[in-house]
């Protein structure tokens, strides 16, 4: 069951990625709402995989690598659809579904095996850190698909060749602002992972902040490069290209986290 | 007597082969307008009628008893009702008929026929002059049906091509670029250097838009004043208007000075004065007044007259193309519609029902007549017209009365009917 509506919603946004790129290049309207219910439709089975998941685990779907995919996938689809109910940006479809898509492909790679979580402190503390962290993810790689927009028609109006996608884009101000109020909230969600994921290690009887090369330095990285992205805003007027060169940068490390951790 | 035909017909001038001398004297304005249309309709070659009338086309559309007629009659009527001679208008006269007449004026809604490509006017003067003929009540099942199809192709092209979203004119282009950099204008500011006329017309435009604050610099202050004043701005000393440059989202720099008066370091100072928020820089004027590696900087956005005239030329081009995307549309439309027109068309119907009882009464006397060996050729021949007289008196009525109910509003239901019961169209 879980496997059928995992592979549904996998045909559903490759569906809607196609779609959404038709509509970009060739404007149908149609195109554009069978791809929204193709989204719609992925979304539902989707959430029935993890329902399932999680009544099989007895845990939210956060402690395996498959999990965390399955997860982040769903949560960047929640975000895409309160983003686009919000700014009305039709092609941001287009470089946020594919994303989804291959994050989702590549979670059907890893292995389905179940770890059992012993119900404690511990427990808790888990749980609040990667959720939050995944939160803060999920808004990241919307601000990584608005940095990509803003990049390409940035390019366009300086170089003063206005192709197609000069007319079917939003414009440096609406993108921008995108980019910001999504790092504005995926920033403190990262954070405050960052450190209910410290408590955690507290909780183990870790030290509170490790200096491990693989698991934590990347993470420092990640978060001084959204600390930079999100204080030089709001201090120096950090913005426009600088500011999606950040969110790019910002989600290229978070995905090289995410392969150093399953490594 | 009642139209069985569904002829439809369209005559006219645009403005691709009439020079304006003669538009203008062809045109009607509102009250010869309705006069003429009620004219048309009373002729008996006339069923429906519709005169669209704009600087740049004079075009009767009508259905009529019979097509070439009916071109004549409209190509006198232009002329005689204008005092002018039909010799002499001939040459700029098109024609179109059924098919033709159908995709033409679903290229005049769409736009595709107008003097600039894409342009919005036209599809608000099809409709007034829709609207002025039906309320005159010049107008029937056909043409109302083909000008409500013409509104729906029309938004269709302007939905699924980009026909008409790129500007192709200097402020219109202008305005499009600001729009792609700050989106929503009405928050933002503008000001002029220099007080030439296109600067005041791409403030005017970019006023339209939104904008609401406006400064004006000029060499000379009165005329900095004046033009604030009808643009309800402020107006700013030249000397100081360097340190105000950074209050300005858009720059529309019009001085006749014969070297750059905005320089980097200026801009620079600006933008960071601005915490980085985009500025968009226009110069028209000749020679430019802004140096041009001011392009470099982050988030200043600087286009000079050529670069705004590119953008139009570019524009242009890409309208032409999505042209091509709009015939294909009005091509499908056309077949669709003229589906529809040609169950309209009673003749072949009525021919067809006859056509099917002639050949069941033929088959059955036929059948009846190879028992019957032992009559005469006469009283054979007796037995057809019989049977004969018996079929069309049977079909006499209701050929006369489809012919009469096909011209009111639900004609084609009672088409639809008799091919249905009599098996037409299996």
């Amino acid at each position: 069951m879980d496997k059928i509506s995992f592979n549904l919603s996998l045909f559903s946004y490759l569906v809607a990625s196609v779609g959404y790129f038709v509509y970009l290049a060739y404007r149908r309207p149609l195109v554009s709402t069978l791809a929204g219910w193709a989204v719609a439709f992925g979304l539902v089975c989707h959430t029935v995989t993890i329902g399932i998941r999680s009544s099989q685990t007895g845990h939210g779907p956060y402690t395996t690598s498959f999990e965390v995919a399955l997860f982040l996938s769903w949560l960047i689809v929640v975000v895409y659809i309160l983003t686009e109910w919000k700014y009305k940006i039709k092609d941001l479809g287009a470089f946020v579904i594919p994303l989804v898509f291959v994050v989702l492909l590549f979670s059907a790679f890893l292995s389905k095996e179940t770890t059992l979580v012993p119900e404690s402190e511990v427990h808790f503390w888990l749980t609040m850190h990667r959720t939050l962290s995944i939160m803060g993810y999920a808004a990241f790689s919307i601000a990584f698909a608005a940095g990509i927009m803003y990049l390409i028609q940035e390019h366009q109006v300086k170089t003063k060749k206005l192709g197609i996608m000069y007319f079917r884009m939003p414009s440096l101000e609406v993108l921008d602002d995108l980019n910001f109020k999504v790092i504005m909230i995926g920033f403190p969600l990262f954070t405050l992972g960052f450190m209910t994921g410290s408590i955690q290690n507290t909780e183990m009887n870790q030290p509170f902040f490790s200096w491990d090369l693989t698991r934590t330095l990347p993470l420092v990285v990640t978060w001084l490069i959204y600390c930079l992205v999100f204080f030089g805003r709001m201090v120096v007027g950090l913005r426009g290209k600088k500011a999606a060169q950040g969110a790019i940068l910002g989600f290229v490390t978070v995905v090289g986290t995410y392969f150093l951790h399953i490594l | 007597m009642i139209s069985t035909e569904s002829n439809l017909v369209l005559v006219g001038v645009n403005h691709k082969a009439t020079p304006v001398e003669i538009r203008e004297k062809l045109a009607f304005n509102q009250v010869k307008l309705e006069a003429s249309l009620e004219h048309l309709v009373s002729c008996p070659e006339i069923v429906e009628n519709i005169i669209l009338s704009t600087c740049n086309r004079v075009e009767i559309y009508a259905r009529v008893e019979n097509s070439d007629q009916g071109i004549q009659l409209l190509k006198d009527f232009i002329s005689d009702y204008h005092g002018l001679s039909r010799g002499s208008l001939d040459q700029y006269f098109y024609s179109y008929r059924d098919n033709q007449a159908i995709e033409h004026l679903f290229r005049v809604s769409a736009s595709l026929d107008s003097m600039i490509l894409g342009e919005a006017q036209i599809l608000g003067q099809v409709k007034d002059a829709y609207s002025t003929a039906r309320a005159l009540s010049s107008t029937g099942l056909v043409l109302n049906q083909l000008f409500e199809k013409a509104f729906n192709v029309a938004k269709k092209v302007r939905e699924e091509t980009g026909i008409s979203e790129r500007g192709v004119s200097i402020s219109s282009a202008a305005v499009e670029l600001a729009k792609k950099i700050f989106e929503d204008l009405e928050n933002h500011s503008v000001m002029l250097v220099g007080t030439g006329e296109m600067a005041e017309l791409a403030a005017k435009h970019l006023i339209s838009y939104g904008v609401k604050t406006v400064y004006v610099a000029s060499r000379t202050y009165e005329r900095a004043i004046a033009l604030a004043q009808t643009l309800n701005g402020c107006a700013l000393d030249f000397d100081t208007f360097k340190e105000e440059l950074y209050r300005a989202d858009i720059v529309i720099t019009s001085t006749a000075a014969p070297t750059f008066i905005i320089h980097k370091e200026m801009i620079e100072q600006a933008i960071h004065k601005r915490k980085n928020k985009p500025i968009f820089l226009i110069d028209i004027a000749v020679p430019r007044d802004i140096a041009p590696e001011v392009n470099d900087l982050e988030n200043v956005y600087l286009y000079d007259i050529d670069d705004l005239q590119n953008v139009v030329n570019a524009n242009m081009e890409e309208r032409q193309k999505e042209a091509e995307n709009a015939m294909e549309i009005i091509k499908e439309e056309v077949t669709k519609f003229n589906n529809w027109f040609s169950t309209l068309d009673v003749v072949p119907t009525i021919i067809e029902m006859r056509n099917r009882a002639e050949e069941m009464r033929k088959n059955e006397v036929d059948k009846t007549l190879k028992n019957l060996s032992h009559l005469s050729e006469n009283d054979q021949k007796a037995i057809h017209q019989l049977t004969q007289s018996l079929v069309n008196k049977i079909l006499h009525k209701p050929t006369i009365n489809l012919k009469k109910k096909i011209q009111s509003k639900d004609g084609h239901v009672y088409l639809k009917a008799i091919r249905h019961l009599f098996h037409l169209d299996d």
